[in-house]
């Protein structure tokens, strides 16, 4: 049985990793592809709570975290093409206007 | 045993999350993400909870990658990072930053740690019954917000990637691009 304590240090190695990632890159594709990896790390960290309290909460709340990333990817993704058809490059730097 | 494997597991984990992070192109990160969503999913086995374990496959590695792979195949990969970074002495500040993060974080799990031992509960299991059980009364609420948060994304992805013709499309006022 592995103590849930490596579970939470993996889950912040890993949230780490995503955070630096959406501040390092630049490519909004791999910004998005960041945060569902320090999302993914949030799950893992809710779902080892959730067995140390030996109840099913954690992996209740993990499906939500789920269905909200899908909506989340789905959306931004559409934002990200749109921005791509007016202007054909894609760095975050370019984009500091809310209009285009 | 058990330790052996969550070590493997945890090292895949993290050597595929520092591959999307540092390759440039995105469809390499996309397929090291995979790993990664993978290797969590592996986790959640290892835990007792297959049906997260196949949610996570199905709805990440599955659905929303495949999203991600559309999108990058669209938008031509590899293109905007080319060239020198102007902002590189702000992002080199990224790494330390990040691990002082980092610190942080271990040093919560820690205090938890050292502020008593665990309640003696028994795990919980993977049990789809019991999810549900808890998805159809507690969570009921949350639960159908979710099926109008998803409607609601769709709807808004369709006026989003609709094509403009002749960009007289309403909400995108003429004249006004670049």
């Amino acid at each position: 049985m592995i103590p849930d304590t490596w579970y939470l240090a993996l889950s912040a190695v890993l949230f780490t990793i995503g955070v630096v990632g959406v501040v390092v890159r630049r490519n909004p594709l791999v910004i998005f592809m960041s945060i569902e990896l320090a999302l993914n790390a949030a799950n893992l960290a809710l779902v080892a709570f959730g067995q140390r309290h030996g109840n099913f909460d954690g992996q209740a709340l993990v499906l939500f975290v789920m269905a909200v990333a899908a909506a989340e990817v789905a959306v931004g993704l559409a934002i990200i093409v749109a921005i791509f058809r007016v202007r054909e490059r894609l760095s975050v730097d370019d984009l500091s206007l809310l209009r285009w | 045993m058990a330790a052996v494997s969550f070590a493997v597991i945890a090292l895949v984990a993290v050597g595929a999350a520092l591959g999307l992070v540092l390759k440039k192109n995105p469809i390499h990160g996309a397929l090291f993400l995979v790993a990664n969503l993978g290797s969590i999913a592996a986790l959640y086995l290892m835990m007792g909870l297959e049906f997260l374990a196949f949610a996570q496959v199905i709805v990440y590695a599955g659905a929303i990658m495949v999203l991600f792979v559309f999108a990058i195949m669209v938008l031509i990969p590899g293109k905007e990072e080319t060239g020198p970074d102007p902002k590189r002495r702000y992002r080199i500040l990224a790494v330390p930053l990040g691990a002082l993060l980092l610190l942080e974080v271990i040093l919560v799990i820690a205090a938890r740690r050292a502020a008593g031992p665990p309640p003696a509960a028994a795990p919980a299991g993977g049990g789809v019954e019991a999810i549900a059980r808890l998805l159809f009364t507690d969570y009921l609420f949350p639960f159908e917000l979710t099926s109008v948060l998803l409607l609601a994304a769709m709807v808004g992805v369709l006026l989003l990637a609709r094509r403009r013709r002749g960009g007289a499309a309403p909400g995108a006022p003429e004249g006004t691009l670049e």
